[in-house]
C-alpha cells in the first residue's frame, strides 16, 4: 500500500463522514441561506473551529452573492482552495545539521506522546538515524516500562532512572550519552501534563533549560502531542504550551476513527504553529509527514476519482 | 473548570441584567450567545440546537416577560435546563445483590482508564470495601505493570496473567479468584479502542457475555470535542454502557463533552476525576456542575471538603462568627490551617462563588500561607483581636518575629479586611429560607 493510500484509508470515517454530509446537503439543492446553514453545521461539527468556519462562511456567501459559485461542485472547489490556504505549505518533521538533534516531546496526558516517540524512534532509526530515547516521564506509573518496550521495538537505545526521579537529569543524561556516544537523536519522553498546572509547566522550563546547558542550541524541535480527537480545547493546549515553553511543531495523533480532522485547520488557523507529523493508525508506519496537499485530498475525496 | 463557558455565559448575562426590562429581542440575542457559547465549549451542535429551543420556548413565555426580574429568569431557565441535561441527580455505583460486583471500565485510548481504575478501587477500599483490580488491557505496552504499580501504592490486589493473550480468559481467571479471595468488588481495566474498530469492540462484548458485569463505565476525556457524540453513542450501543465517568476535569475551558455524552446516551455520569492524583476523583453532582458552568461556583463541593477537615462543631462556631462579624485574625490563622489540609488551594477556591473567574490565572503559592500564619503567630492576642491598634512600632515588631517585612504585615491586614468583607457578603446572601449559598443569589441585582 502506497503511503498516500496508507492516508487514505486512516482518513475514511472522516471523509465518508464528510462528504457524505456535504453531498446530503447540496445535491440537488440550490445553493442559498439554508443550504449555507447546514454546511456551517458540518464545518463547526467537524471542530474546524469558530474562526476558521466563519471565514469560509462568509466568504462563501460573497462568493455566491457576486455570482461565482453557483453549484455543488463550485462549493467543493472553493472549500478545497479555502482549505489549502488556510494550511499553507508543508512543514514537515526534519532533522538539521545539528548532532544530536534534540526533540522535546510535550502533551497533555493520554494524547499518546510514548507511543508517538515510539513511532517516529522506529522512523528515524530506518532511515540509518541512531536514536537515544529519554525517559523523563518519572511520573506515571511503568511509563519507563512503556518507553522500553517502544525501545526495543524500534531500535532505538534508551536512558533512564528510577521512577520518581528528576526528569531534568534524565534529559541532560540522554543528551551527555548521545554526545558521548556519536547518537545522531535525542526524543526527550515527558509525563502528559495540563496546561494549567503551573508548576507542572515549570517542570518543563527546567527540562528544556537542562538540554540548553548539555548542548546549547538544544531543543532543536519541541514537539507539542495534541490529541485529534480533543475539540476546542487544543486551541488552548497549544497557546498554553507555546507561551510557557515555546512549541515548533505538533504531532497530531489518533486522526484515524475519529469523524473530525478539522482542529488541523483551527490550529493553524489561529495559532500558526505548523503540523509536523500526523497519527493515522496502530501500526508502527502509521505515524506521517503532514502535507497539507495530501491532507486535504484524502479529506476531500479526489476529483475525478 | 468549564471557565471560557462560565465567562460567556456571565458577559452574556451581565449585558442581559444592565436592563430592567426584557424584550423579544434580547432574548433572541442571548440565545444565540449560548448558542455560540456552548459550541466553542464543544457541546455537540445537535445538543446545543435542542438545548437552546427548549430554552427558548420556556424563555418567551409570558411568565418570563411579565416578571420584574427577567434576566434572573432566564438564568435560572438556562441553569434548570443545565440540571436536567446533565441528569438532574448524581448516581451512584451500582452493586450487585450477590457479590462481587463486576465494573468494567470502557473507552477510547488515553481517556483515562487505568488510572480512573486505580481512583475507584482506592475509593471502595476507604469505604470499607475488598476491591480487586483486574489488567485487561493486554494491547498497550507496560499496561501491565502500570496497574500493577497503582494497585501496589493503594494496596489492592491486582489479577493478572501476563501469559494469556486473551483478554475474556484474563476476566473469567479474575472473577473465580475474587470468590476464592472473597474480594466483593471486581474492577476490570480493558484496554483502550477506537468504537470504529469493529474487532476490539467485538472482543468487548465477548468479555461483557463472558462476565456479565453490572456496571460497564464509559471512560471519557472532558476536552473530547464534537465526536464525543458519535463515539459515546457506538459504545453504548455496541456494549450498552450503564454510566459514565469523565476525567481530566482540572483542566480548562471545557464541559461540551459532559453535555453532549450525558444527552446522547441517556446514561449518568456518576463521576468525575479531578486531579492526577489517586485521590483525586469525586461524585458527580449535576446542579453543582451546571452552577459552576454559570460562573456560580461550586459551594457544596467546598462546604464538603470543608466538613472533610473541619468538625461540625468547629463549623458551627465559624458560621456565628460570621453571623455576627466577629471573625477575627485568630479565626483566619485556624481557617487557613483547615484550608491547607484540605487539598491544593486553586482547587479549593474555584469553588467559591465569583472567585473562579478572577483567580483563574493566578497561581496561588501555597508558602504564602505559611508566611500569614507566622504573621499572625507573632501578634499578641490583642493585636489579633483588635488589628486597629497595630501602629508602626508594632507591625515592625511582627515583622521582625516573623522573618517577613513591613509590607508583608500590611498585606495580610489588607487581605483580612477583605475577606471580613466577604464574608458579610455571604452572610447577606444566606437569609432565605435556609437554602444558604445555593440557587441564583448572584444573579439577583434587581
Amino acid at each position: 500500500m502506497g503511503l498516500f493510500d496508507r492516508l487514505k484509508k486512516g482518513l475514511t470515517k472522516t471523509r465518508q463522514n464528510f462528504v457524505g454530509r456535504l453531498d446530503e446537503v447540496f445535491k440537488g439543492r440550490k445553493i442559498d441561506d439554508s443550504t449555507i446553514d447546514e454546511f456551517e453545521e458540518i464545518l463547526i461539527t467537524s471542530d474546524i473551529g469558530m474562526d476558521a468556519t466563519m471565514e469560509i462562511i462568509d466568504g462563501l456567501r460573497e462568493e455566491v452573492g457576486a455570482g461565482r459559485i453557483k453549484d455543488y461542485e463550485g462549493v467543493k472547489r472553493y472549500l478545497k482552495q479555502e482549505m489549502l490556504r488556510i494550511l499553507g505549505l508543508p512543514q514537515p518533521f526534519v532533522l538539521y545539521q545539528e548532532r544530536p538533534f534534540v526533540v522535546l516531546t510535550l502533551g497533555v496526558n493520554g494524547v499518546g506522546k510514548t507511543t508517538t516517540i515510539g513511532k517516529l524512534a522506529s522512523r528515524l532509526y530506518s532511515e540509518g538515524h541512531s536514536v537515544i530515547l529519554a525517559a523523563s516521564d518519572t511520573f506515571r506509573a511503568a511509563a519507563i516500562e512503556q518507553l522500553e518496550i517502544w525501545a526495543e521495538r524500534s531500535g532505538a537505545q534508551i536512558v533512564k532512572h528510577q521512577s520518581g526521579s528528576d526528569p531534568a537529569a534524565v534529559a541532560f543524561d540522554a543528551v551527555e550519552a548521545a554526545k558521548a556516544r556519536g547518537v545522531d537523536v535525542v526524543i526527550v519522553d515527558t509525563a502528559g501534563r495540563l496546561h494549567t498546572k503551573m508548576p507542572l509547566m515549570e517542570e518543563l522550563k527546567k527540562i528544556k533549560r537542562v538540554i540548553n546547558k548539555a548542548m546549547p542550541g538544544a531543543p532543536h524541535e519541541t514537539l507539542l502531542v495534541v490529541d485529534a480527537t480533543t475539540g476546542q480545547n487544543a486551541l488552548r493546549q497549544a497557546k498554553m504550551f507555546n507561551d510557557a515553553i515555546g512549541v515548533t511543531g505538533i504531532a497530531l495523533t489518533k486522526l484515524d476513527g475519529t469523524a473530525k480532522g478539522g482542529i488541523v485547520f483551527a490550529i493553524k488557523k489561529e495559532l500558526n504553529i505548523p503540523v509536523r507529523l500526523i497519527g493515522v493508525g496502530e501500526g508502527i508506519d502509521d505515524l506521517r509527514d503532514f502535507i497539507p496537499g495530501e491532507f486535504v485530498d484524502a479529506l476531500l475525496g479526489n476529483e475525478g476519482e | 473548570m468549564f471557565d471560557s463557558l462560565s465567562d460567556r455565559l456571565e458577559g452574556i448575562f451581565n449585558k442581559l441584567r444592565s436592563r430592567g426590562y426584557l424584550k423579544e429581542e434580547d432574548v433572541d440575542v442571548a440565545l444565540r450567545e449560548i448558542r455560540l457559547a456552548l459550541l466553542e465549549a464543544d457541546v455537540n451542535f445537535r445538543v446545543v440546537k435542542d438545548f437552546v429551543n427548549r430554552i427558548k420556548e420556556k424563555a418567551i413565555g409570558q411568565e418570563i416577560l411579565k416578571s420584574l426580574t427577567p434576566g434572573q429568569q432566564v438564568v435560572k431557565i438556562v441553569h434548570d435546563e443545565l440540571v436536567h441535561l446533565l441528569g438532574d441527580r448524581n448516581e451512584k455505583i451500582q452493586l450487585a445483590p450477590n457479590p462481587p460486583t463486576i465494573i468494567m471500565m470502557v473507552g477510547l485510548h488515553g481517556s483515562g482508564k487505568t488510572t480512573t481504575s486505580a481512583k475507584l478501587a482506592n475509593l471502595f477500599k476507604k469505604q470499607g470495601r475488598r476491591p480487586m483490580l483486574v489488567a485487561a488491557d493486554l494491547q498497550r505496552p507496560a499496561a501491565i505493570d502500570q496497574l500493577e504499580t497503582l494497585g501496589r501504592q493503594i494496596d489492592v490486589p491486582v489479577y493478572l496473567k501476563r501469559e494469556t493473550k486473551d483478554p475474556v480468559r484474563v476476566a473469567e481467571g479474575a472473577v473465580k479468584q475474587a470468590v476464592l479471595d472473597a474480594r466483593d468488588i471486581i474492577i476490570l481495566d480493558t484496554a483502550g479502542r477506537l468504537h470504529v474498530d469493529d474487532t476490539l469492540m467485538e472482543e468487548l462484548s465477548s468479555i461483557k457475555s463472558a462476565i456479565n458485569p453490572q456496571e460497564i463505565l464509559f471512560v471519557a476525556d472532558a476536552m473530547t470535542g464534537q465526536d464525543a457524540v458519535n463515539i459515546a453513542k457506538t459504545f453504548n450501543e455496541r456494549i450498552g454502557i450503564t454510566g459514565i465517568i469523565l476525567t481530566k476535569m482540572d483542566g480548562d475551558a471545557r464541559g461540551g463533552a459532559a453535555l453532549s455524552i450525558r444527552s446522547v446516551t441517556g446514561r449518568p455520569i456518576k463521576f468525575i476525576g479531578v486531579g492526577e492524583k489517586i485521590e483525586m476523583i469525586e461524585p458527580f453532582y449535576p446542579d453543582r456542575v451546571a452552577s459552576r458552568i454559570l460562573g456560580m461556583g461550586d459551594v457544596l463541593t467546598f462546604i464538603e471538603k470543608a466538613q472533610e477537615s473541619v468538625t461540625l462543631e468547629e463549623a458551627e462556631k465559624l458560621q456565628k462568627k460570621i453571623m455576627e462579624e466577629s471573625f477575627t485574625l485568630e479565626d483566619l490563622r485556624d481557617q487557613l490551617k483547615h484550608i491547607r489540609s484540605m487539598g491544593p488551594i486553586d482547587n479549593l477556591l474555584s469553588m467559591i462563588p465569583g472567585l473562579g473567574k478572577q483567580i483563574k490565572n493566578v497561581q496561588i503559592d501555597e508558602r504564602e500561607f505559611i508566611k500569614i500564619e507566622a504573621i499572625i503567630n507573632s501578634m499578641t492576642p490583642r493585636e489579633r483581636r483588635n488589628p486597629q491598634i497595630l501602629n508602626g512600632s508594632r507591625k515592625r515588631r511582627i515583622a521582625m518575629g516573623s522573618g517577613t517585612t513591613v509590607t508583608d504585615v500590611n498585606k495580610v491586614l489588607k487581605q483580612y479586611k477583605e475577606m471580613k468583607r466577604m464574608l458579610k457578603m455571604f452572610k447577606g446572601k444566606k437569609g432565605k429560607g435556609g437554602k444558604r449559598f445555593k440557587g441564583l443569589p448572584r444573579f439577583m441585582p434587581f
